[in-house]
């Protein structure tokens, strides 16, 4: 605890800086995504210059094998990786958050069944479960893919929930919450709630990554976004034949698909670390 | 006069385990009852018990009549209107009977908004906000105002203890249960933190359970005591009878470790 609560300067020093580079990070993805909102430099459906163009002033990183602008289409992917990250992750949230919640207030029995259950969830892969939740759906397309990332991540959500929960239940401002008189409903709103904030927030910033690599491998795939959304995972579905000769087309997608999520990543550590009053130096 | 607090041949199971079997004793409104005994004697599980929080897994029987109502098998919701009106906890431990994450003055504020709603007097804004400065002028914090805005962490251990004591006093309660309020903090902070409760009591009138297996402390707060080992009670009478005349071989080993403590401690002085 103490050691924890006493930040050595350099220590604190490293996290204001990750904090400000994953503002930075994810600042970028943000404001491009909203510009895509209203302003693009061309159609993103149409031949903007020749097929497998190099980079150049007029197409900053080429053009794919239809001769669409990828410059274009990397900032749609943006703006799409943006949507599915906040969608899946607020779906497995409120999911997530009320079955744990649920599990920590029930009896043994019904604890020890759901406790089961998210486990073997857990077993199977992220990816693996979405993909069947997609293949039950008629169609494929952006929500049915944030909706099945969002019921894949919420196992995991509901577990920590869970035991951050029960860890909380058991400390004595609990029990001095219940003798003055405070109901369930409202124990959970102000101290179960905030107390368990600080970790799950760490791990919404993680499972964030998390859908949003889950989305681009669906769109690899085929079962994600259907064309002619420009997902990164689709745009390096399509580079993969012409790796060789335009590699530029499948180095991008990767490039910002790692930055979101590392940039995601070090906010949520940054930020929480701003937040925790027991973590903020005095 | 009924009884605020009335126990008969109560007792806690653990599964078939006896925790704590067949207590018996009664409290009236400006009595103090000391409940003493070793760690597992289940002092605490008696007031858990009597309060109807005890823990999943355990189970009680018997009788604990709480303000005129019967509290073994009551439900929560009744229990609910009950506590934080007629009883109120101080616990051991400070740093985590407050909430880490909120300012203590918030903690405060909470239960004593629910009272004065109870009361049909809802208290909100400005008006809550004094409140909450003047019982933390009650339990004689310094710089109220610094400390209201304050985490707990950020406070000793006895200021910590003297907001618990204030989020007590805010339920306005009629029975103070105070379970080894003083065990966590050092000689001289006890030494204040008894004399608030000492003076708090008596200025509101309430009665006081204090638990404690420190015999000097039980024996200079409260007028009678209740001497369990291993949830039976050994002994029971008022103070000066029990500790000056201890009948049962437990109580007069606990004096006697007592004094043997108190004679080292001066042996070295």
């Amino acid at each position: 605890m103490s050691t924890t609560t006493m930040t050595a300067p350099a220590d604190k020093k490293s996290h204001s800086l990750a904090l400000k580079a994953g503002v930075v990070l994810v600042g970028v993805h943000i404001a491009i995504g909203l510009l895509t909102l209203v302003w693009l430099p061309y159609d993103p459906t149409a031949m903007a210059g020749g097929r497998l163009e190099g980079p150049s002033l007029l197409h900053w990183l080429g053009t794919d094998r239809l001769g669409r602008d990828l410059f274009t289409q990397m900032m749609i992917g943006s703006r799409i990786a943006l949507i599915v990250g906040v969608g899946a992750v607020t779906i497995g949230a409120v999911i997530g958050v009320t079955l744990g919640l649920l599990a920590a207030f029930a009896s043994k029995w019904l604890d020890d069944a759901l406790a089961a259950t998210l486990d073997i969830l857990i077993a199977f892969p992220t990816l693996l479960i979405a993909m069947l939740v997609v293949a039950a759906s008629d169609t494929a397309n952006l929500w049915s893919a944030i909706f099945a990332l969002g019921i894949a991540l919420s196992a995991i959500v509901a577990r920590l929930t869970r035991i951050l929960a029960k860890r909380v239940l058991v400390m004595d401002y609990i029990t001095a919450a219940r003798t003055s008189g405070s109901g369930w409903p409202k124990i959970v709103a102000i101290h179960i709630l905030p107390n368990i904030w600080p970790t799950l927030s760490v791990n919404f910033a993680l499972q964030f990554g998390l859908a949003v690599i889950a989305e681009a491998s669906l769109s690899y795939l085929g079962l994600g976004a259907p064309p002619p959304n420009a997902s990164w995972g689709r745009i390096l579905q399509e580079a993969q034949g012409t790796v060789y000769t335009a590699p530029l087309g499948a180095i991008a997608p990767g490039i910002a698909l790692v930055s979101l999520a590392i940039g995601v990543n070090l906010l949520a550590d940054g930020l929480r670390d701003t937040i925790d009053p027991t973590r903020r130096a005095r | 006069m009924t009884a605020l607090l009335s126990l008969e041949n109560l007792s806690v199971h653990a599964g078939s385990k006896a925790l704590v079997s067949n207590l018996s004793f009664s409290l009236n409104r400006g009595e103090r009852l000391g409940l003493i005994g070793e760690s597992g004697s289940g002092k605490s599980l008696t007031s858990l018990a009597a309060t109807g929080l005890l823990p999943a897994g355990l189970s009680a029987s018997g009788s604990a009549i709480l303000a005129g109502k019967q509290v073994i098998g009551a439900p929560d919701r009744e229990l609910n209107q009950l506590r934080g009106t007629a009883v109120a906890i101080v616990f051991q431990e400070p740093l985590t009977a407050l909430d880490p994450l909120m300012r203590v003055g918030k903690q405060v504020a909470e239960p004593l908004a629910r009272r004065a709603k109870r009361d049909g007097t809802p208290l909100s804004g400005t008006a809550l906000d004094q409140a909450v400065l003047a019982l933390f002028d009650e339990v004689a914090l310094p710089e109220p105002q610094r400390i209201a805005k304050s985490y707990p962490h950020e406070l000793s251990g006895g200021q910590r203890q003297r907001i618990a004591i204030a989020m007590a006093l805010a339920c306005k309660p009629d029975l103070l249960i105070a379970d080894e309020p003083t065990t966590a903090l050092d000689v001289t902070t006890q030494a204040e933190i008894l004399g608030l409760l000492d003076r708090l009591v008596r200025e509101r009138n309430m009665a006081l359970l204090f638990i404690s297996h420190d015999l000097p402390v039980v024996a200079n707060t409260v007028e009678r005591v209740v001497v369990l080992r291993q949830g039976e009670t050994v002994e029971a009478g008022n103070v000066a009878e029990v500790f000056g005349n201890p009948r049962h071989d437990y109580t007069k080993s606990l004096l006697a470790a007592a004094r043997r403590l108190d004679d080292a401690m001066e042996g070295r002085v």
